[in-house]
């Protein structure tokens, strides 16, 4: 094991050699593979796919683990704790970046493809009797859909990821003053209403594919639609599967008042997957 | 700069010697499981060395097949899979993959760290490569082949490509985790691990051009991992993100390409300057001039780096406005990038020169990565570009900055630190030869490309009028030799490894950031334990 002296006089941590990495390779590897058979119609992409899956959700767990138990054994200070936040910060600034690209979709097909395919000369030519209008799905796109209205379920939505916020911001402050059994509660009063915004996304999709006839494959408005809130949904429910873990480190007694990076963590990319909802509120499905 | 630190570290760590700390696994899980950044620098090097021989065989086929007029020894989808996969290979495994080993080297023993900030993860950074240059490979042996499109993997192409193409928006997506986790590495490394009194200032500038690097990687790579998604569910899951019919649009694919593309071009070409930027002062004998006007022009080119990628689409049907805009923020480039050339001139200025090959490889460098700017001033010209578009001067103008720029500039960093990470010194003469080669093979390769560009060949296509045939066989001969003569460095770093002479604490005179001034020769495989001590 080698630890190192930092300026602080305590030891920076630098672990000893480990195989999860390149276990995580390969399983990347495997979705990889198994993804690419899958989508080219064969079936044993699926097996490769689901294998590398596990894998993967494997090697995070005992990571992760390594991880928790480095850190509730004291191996952690100040330095090091300082390397997890800059780490962290710049994960949610790619994935900022991440989204942009998708809402930059979102721009362009609003401001500029659309409006140019029904332009003169477009609309003259290659496709006549197209006009300007949003949500569209495009001037070869036949069937009728319905658009995903905002004040339904989306409203609702925004409400409960709000409140999840702030749920979350009181846990924090009990944590900090030590009520450990407000920390709790309101934690999980945060993890309850993500789940429950996930499962109203749930259905929020099936009633478009069964009743609006709103697609994937429904020109631009369905493709951006679906992905920038399906991304969104893969993002909220990443961030329950952080809470629930710090939810489940909390009930075990983990972290101090001044010692509770994880904590921290999981609540800055909770709250950028909120921001991320604004957005997408105010764009993709008001605007 | 760290001339004014103080040498008192000194030989501490004399002993911290491999054994010292051996309790990990040794022979090949040592290689596997490793969270030393200097196992992990040197996989990274091995790897882009391996990837740049895979990369070059391409460039030999294409160059064979453009040796005459008419289709000789290729199919023209082989030739498109060559020049496509020759991009890919190059830039993501083989450029940056490089200088990722520098930075993994470097940093650490330049800030006075004891590693990386994220050791084990590190380690996944490294390890993700493989993977996914074994994807990149595999397309060839899929149903259509490896993708015939372009590096650029341009919409609506790729949407009719086949399984291969799959496989390598796979590859980008694991070469984009493995960039964006290694720079998030480095990035908290500068930010968080210096020795005490090593201010951001005081870094040597090879990690202040890393950590805008890094930044840049950060901000970039996500956005290719969703301009590479998006076309794959226009692939296969029905969307209509480039597709016309659906309200989408090709051109969209090329705008978030290139706002990734165009910073990746510093991305490659930063680390370069930074090396560049330790090699020059040393050899000159001087501190590097305008150190803080370099900083300041880094963080310039990495700012302007983000407004200038519609330079890329002049003939896209951009409207004029447009095009003036990204055409002046494109010129604007020169100005931080001119105060960078005018600086490394300036450190050399009365200096007491001596010329070995680091040096050599530095001033190759900096006369052709000088003319690469050129060329890159006139294509960015708008009226211009719209005649030199897709033709061999913008190929000839992108190796200036990639090969003669990027690639010599490793050059110079492998023979500058070799010694610092072998304990041993290569064989000069053999050196000079390996740059004298380079040089020459390399101008005969590409400057005449200008003269086929401007006389209107076009890029990417596998044959050509007969009055090109010239400047082609020329240009076919060069990369031959430019290939071969780079055997001779695998050549000159084994020998180095196996017989090279023991290298002095200080093989270079002039050289004054921390991992030569305060760690002993060869460097031990665990540096600064205890922090260096600086004033």
């Amino acid at each position: 094991m080698a630890q190192t002296t930092s300026h602080a006089g305590q030891k920076y941590y630098v672990p000893q050699p480990m195989a999860w990495p390149i276990l995580g390779s390969i399983a990347l590897f495997l979705m990889a593979l198994g993804g690419v058979f899958a989508m080219n119609s064969m079936s044993t992409g699926w097996i490769a796919f689901s294998s590398g899956v596990m894998l993967i959700l494997f090697m995070l767990f005992r990571w992760f683990g390594a991880v928790i138990a480095e850190s509730e054994s004291g191996k952690y200070a100040a330095q090091e704790d300082l390397s997890f936040r800059w780490g962290m910060s710049w994960f949610i600034f790619s994935e900022v970046m991440f989204f942009a690209g998708f809402f930059g979709a979102l721009y362009w097909a609003r401001v500029q493809s659309v409006p140019d395919l029904a332009s003169m000369l477009h609309s003259e030519t290659l496709w006549p009797g197209f006009t300007e209008h949003w949500p569209s799905a495009g001037p070869g796109f036949t069937e009728k859909f319905t658009p995903m209205g905002a004040w339904g379920i989306p409203a609702i939505n925004t409400l409960l990821l709000l409140s999840s916020g702030v749920t979350l911001t009181i846990a924090h402050h009990a944590l900090k003053e030590n009520h450990r059994g407000r920390l709790n509660l309101f934690l999980f009063l945060t993890v309850a209403l993500g789940a429950v915004f996930i499962v109203l996304q749930g259905y929020e999709y099936s009633h478009a594919y069964s009743e609006l006839n709103l697609k994937l494959s429904t020109g631009v408005y369905g493709s951006t639609f679906f992905m920038l809130t399906g991304f969104h949904g893969f993002h909220v429910t990443m961030g329950a599967i952080m809470l629930v873990v710090v939810l489940v480190r909390c009930m075990k007694g983990h972290f101090r008042p001044d010692h509770h990076f994880a904590f921290e963590a999981v609540a800055w990319y909770w709250h950028f997957v909120d921001v991320v909802w604004l957005g997408l509120f105010v764009l993709v499905y008001w605007l | 700069m760290s001339a004014v630190l103080d040498t008192h570290g000194h030989g501490d760590h004399e002993h911290g010697d491999h054994d010292h700390h051996g309790h990990g696994p040794t022979g090949l899980m040592r290689w596997i499981t490793t969270t030393n950044h200097k196992d992990i620098g040197t996989m990274y090097l091995w790897f882009s060395f391996i990837m740049f021989l895979v990369g070059g065989v391409m460039a030999l086929v294409i160059r064979a097949e453009l040796f005459q007029p008419g289709l000789q020894l290729v199919q023209p989808e082989f030739f498109n899979q060559m020049t496509t996969m020759h991009g890919l290979i190059m830039v993501f495994g083989a450029i940056m993959p490089a200088f990722v080993g520098f930075a993994n080297w470097l940093i650490p023993m330049q800030i006075g760290a004891p590693d990386m900030a994220f050791a084990r993860m590190n380690n996944w950074s490294f390890w993700i490569l493989p993977f996914a240059g074994a994807l990149l490979v595999l397309s060839f042996f899929t149903p259509g082949g490896a993708p015939g499109v372009g590096w650029t993997l341009y919409a609506p192409l790729t949407i009719q490509m086949g399984m291969g193409m799959d496989l390598t928006i796979f590859a980008v997506h694991l070469l984009g985790m493995s960039s964006i986790m290694g720079s998030i590495n480095i990035v908290t490394t500068i930010l968080n691990m210096r020795a005490p009194g090593m201010t951001l200032m005081r870094m040597p500038l090879f990690c202040w051009t890393w950590l805008i690097t890094g930044y840049l990687l950060i901000a970039t790579m996500p956005v290719l991992a969703g301009a590479v998604t998006m076309t794959l569910t226009d692939r296969h899951f029905g969307t209509s993100f480039f597709n016309a019919a659906g309200g989408g649009d090709p051109v969209l694919y090329q705008h978030i390409f290139w706002f990734f593309g165009h910073p990746e071009v510093y991305i490659i070409a930063l680390p370069a300057f930074g090396v560049i930027s330790q090699v020059i002062p040393a050899f000159s004998r001087k501190p590097l001039f305008g150190y803080a006007s370099m900083v300041y022009a880094t963080s310039a080119i990495a700012i302007l780096s983000f407004i200038v990628w519609a330079h890329h689409m002049y003939v896209t049907g951009l409207p004029i406005g447009t095009q003036l805009f990204f055409m002046y923020a494109t010129i604007l480039i020169a100005v931080p990038t001119g105060v960078k050339v005018f600086n490394w001139v300036a450190t050399m200025w009365q200096g007491s020169l001596t010329f070995e090959t680091p040096m050599l490889f530095a001033l190759g460098f900096l006369f052709l990565f000088t003319l690469g700017g050129f060329s890159g001033l006139v294509l960015a010209l708008a009226p211009v570009d719209i005649q030199l578009q897709e033709t061999y001067y913008v190929v000839a103008h992108f190796h200036y900055v990639m090969v003669a720029g990027a690639l010599f500039s490793a050059f110079s960093g492998v023979y500058f630190w070799l010694p610092k990470w072998t304990g041993k010194m290569y064989d000069e003469t053999l050196g000079k030869w390996h740059f004298w080669l380079s040089m020459i093979f390399f101008n005969m390769i590409f400057f005449v490309q200008h003269f086929l560009g401007l006389a209107g060949m076009p890029r990417r296509i596998p044959d050509y009028n007969l009055m090109f045939e010239t400047w082609n066989k020329i240009s076919s001969i060069g990369a031959f030799g430019f290939g071969l003569t780079q055997l001779l460095l695998l050549y000159i770093v084994l020998k180095t490894i196996r017989s090279g002479e023991k290298a002095p604490q200080m093989p270079w005179e002039g050289a004054d950031s921390l991992e030569w001034t305060h760690l002993p020769t060869p460097a031990p495989h665990h540096s600064f334990e205890t922090p260096p001590v600086l004033k």
